[in-house]
């Protein structure tokens, strides 16, 4: 595969980071960069790829973050194959979500529409069932240790992201260079058009959902892992939601490394706002919607788009 | 027969847009639906090709019923429709638009992409492989649609308009292109408005005029047909060139 050597690359790039720097700050941003990288990749493989906005992400991230804490709470299962059970758990959701909307022919906003009011309805029976702890939430017991997928230090967390999100990036970029990439390229770009060419619109779209849900379900299940607490509105609330999607469109989502740039200049204006801020709610979110007008006004193609649209400018290319 | 249609309606609302269509092509056929404008050709393939449900009648492909059947089965089949407004994968290259044909039958990408730069060359695309498909002209979009059709290895191929909007010499340039397709064992049925292209090249022609088939036959025999005359000059139009006949070979 053609993108193997840069992501290994990346990887090895970004392995040292614990050494080189002893600033707690900087390596949970480094690892929040990775965790909402892996779910805007997911995002992507469903809404870049296939061209199928999601706008409610939330639901596999969440479904994986509080699958995997009922599997070690409820059930006293290890916590690697409680990691397990979030993926397949997330799938399912996949499934789910996935049938009810593409079995109908659902585009565009009705699409959109369709996702959030799955993860609210996600949200709201969290808030209420007892298995997931309502609206208190559920505390996993703290016990560091590899096998219990938990850390010591901050460094042991963000190489378990770095591994989460080199995964995510080789699934998308094994499905980019495959027969299930071309033909998602062909349903976004036309989905009638498709059709009269032999592509099963309806099955190519599961298989991206499925794939984008079981990666965002991973990376719920490490955020559960590295908070050891959730509520139904970090797991299923709607800025999850809003930050899966927003990292691959501000970076863009032609490219594979798209969401990952998306999610470091997201998390960056951040943490900048809320330092400028003095830490105010929701100073980060003002931020992201200013940065959001801009990129979708001026750069449709993301960040990594910016470099292409002024090459093809020059050649007088439109459209 | 490779394609047999019979009885074939087609209504929207109360608005019958096919009725009672019966035609079949035999293998290895170059077969064409003329008909003027609004007569439709173009229900006519969205209703053999799965884009349509008809109300009544049957179509049936290679021996098997295929009425209703979903276009991407159908493709899968072996039939396969190109579209009159042209539908690239705008953003993908050319050679990643037939790749996404050749797929059908090729797993693997090196495969479907050596194939797609075979079709490429065949239709003469081979120069504009790495351009975006947004950038082709008309006559580019066209050759397209043809090769992206190409690169599911059909057994039955229906063009629609693929030489309409085209000049003559690109006209000329795709001819040959059709009538190669015979030797692959390519059976092909078209709907064209240049009335010349689709006389040299179609052993059998259908008029379809207001839904309904009116005539059928070589070529030949269609242009004296008066029901065909009458569709394209107007009523009576048939009986006054007959009449002008008569007269100028009297004087």
């Amino acid at each position: 595969m053609r993108s193997l050597p840069a992501i290994g690359l990346f990887a090895l790039a970004a392995l040292p980071l614990p050494w080189l720097t002893g600033s707690g700050t900087v390596l949970n941003l480094a690892t929040m960069v990775l965790l909402f990288a892996t779910l805007g990749q997911a995002w992507n493989l469903l809404g870049g790829m296939a061209g199928q906005f999601s706008f409610g992400h939330a639901a596999f991230f969440g479904t994986g973050a509080y699958a995997t804490a009922i599997a070690q709470i409820r059930f006293g299962l290890d916590a690697w194959s409680g990691f397990a059970v979030a993926i397949l758990a997330a799938v399912a959701m996949g499934a789910l979500v996935g049938f009810a909307s593409f079995r109908f022919r659902l585009r565009g906003s009705y699409f959109a529409l369709v996702t959030l009011a799955f993860a609210e309805v996600a949200r709201i029976l969290a808030n209420s069932l007892e298995i997931t702890g309502a609206g208190v939430g559920l505390l996993l017991p703290l016990a560091p240790g590899l096998d219990r997928l938990q850390f010591a230090d901050k460094a042991g967390y963000y190489w378990f992201a770095l591994v989460i999100c080199a995964g995510g990036l080789v699934l998308a970029s094994l499905v980019r260079e495959s027969r299930l990439g071309a033909r998602l390229a062909a349903v976004r770009e036309n989905e009638e058009a498709a059709r009269a060419l032999g592509v099963d619109a309806f099955a190519v779209k599961m298989q991206a959902i499925l794939l984008s849900a079981g990666l965002a379900g991973a990376a719920g299940a490490f955020y559960t892992q590295l908070f050891l607490y959730l509520d139904p509105h970090i797991a299923f609330g709607p800025q999850v939601s809003v930050e899966a999607l927003l990292g691959p469109i501000v970076g863009g989502t032609a490219s594979l490394w798209g969401p990952v740039l998306g999610a470091a200049v997201l998390q960056l204006l951040g943490e900048a706002s809320r330092a400028l801020t003095g830490g105010a709610t929701g100073a980060n979110l003002v931020a992201y919607g200013i940065v959001l007008v801009l990129i979708v006004r001026f750069f449709p193609d993301g960040i990594i788009g910016m470099g292409r649209a002024r090459t093809a400018d020059a050649r007088g290319v439109t459209g | 027969m490779l394609l047999e249609v019979e009885g074939l309606s087609v209504r929207f609302g109360g608005l019958g847009a096919l009725a009672d269509v019966t035609l079949g092509v035999a293998p290895g056929e170059i077969a064409a639906v003329i008909g003027p404008n609004g007569a439709g050709k173009t229900t006519l393939f969205a209703a053999i090709s799965g884009f349509l449900r008809p109300q009544a009648g049957r179509v049936r492909f290679a021996g098997r019923e295929v009425t209703g059947m979903p276009p991407e089965r159908l493709c899968a089949l072996g039939l396969v429709r190109t579209f009159q407004v042209t539908r690239p994968f705008a953003g993908l290259t050319v050679r990643e638009n037939i790749a996404v044909a050749a797929h059908l039958r090729h797993a693997s990408r090196k495969a479907a992409l050596a194939l797609a730069e075979r079709v490429a060359a065949r239709v003469r695309l081979e120069d504009r492989l790495d351009r975006p498909a947004a950038e082709l002209t008309l006559a580019g979009r066209k050759r397209l649609e043809l090769a992206r059709a190409l690169a599911t290895e059909p057994r039955l191929l229906l063009l629609d308009e693929v030489l309409a909007g085209l000049n003559p010499a690109e006209v000329a340039e795709m001819e040959p292109v059709i009538r190669g397709l015979r030797a692959d064992g390519i059976t092909v049925l078209l709907i064209e408005h240049v009335m010349q292209a689709v006389m040299r090249l179609s052993d059998r022609v259908w008029v379809l005029v207001g839904g309904r088939i009116v005539a059928s036959g070589s070529p030949a025999a269609i242009v004296r047909d008066p029901a065909v005359i009458e569709a394209y000059l107007g009523r009576g139009a048939a009986e006054r060139l007959l009449r002008e006949d008569a007269l100028a070979g009297g004087a």
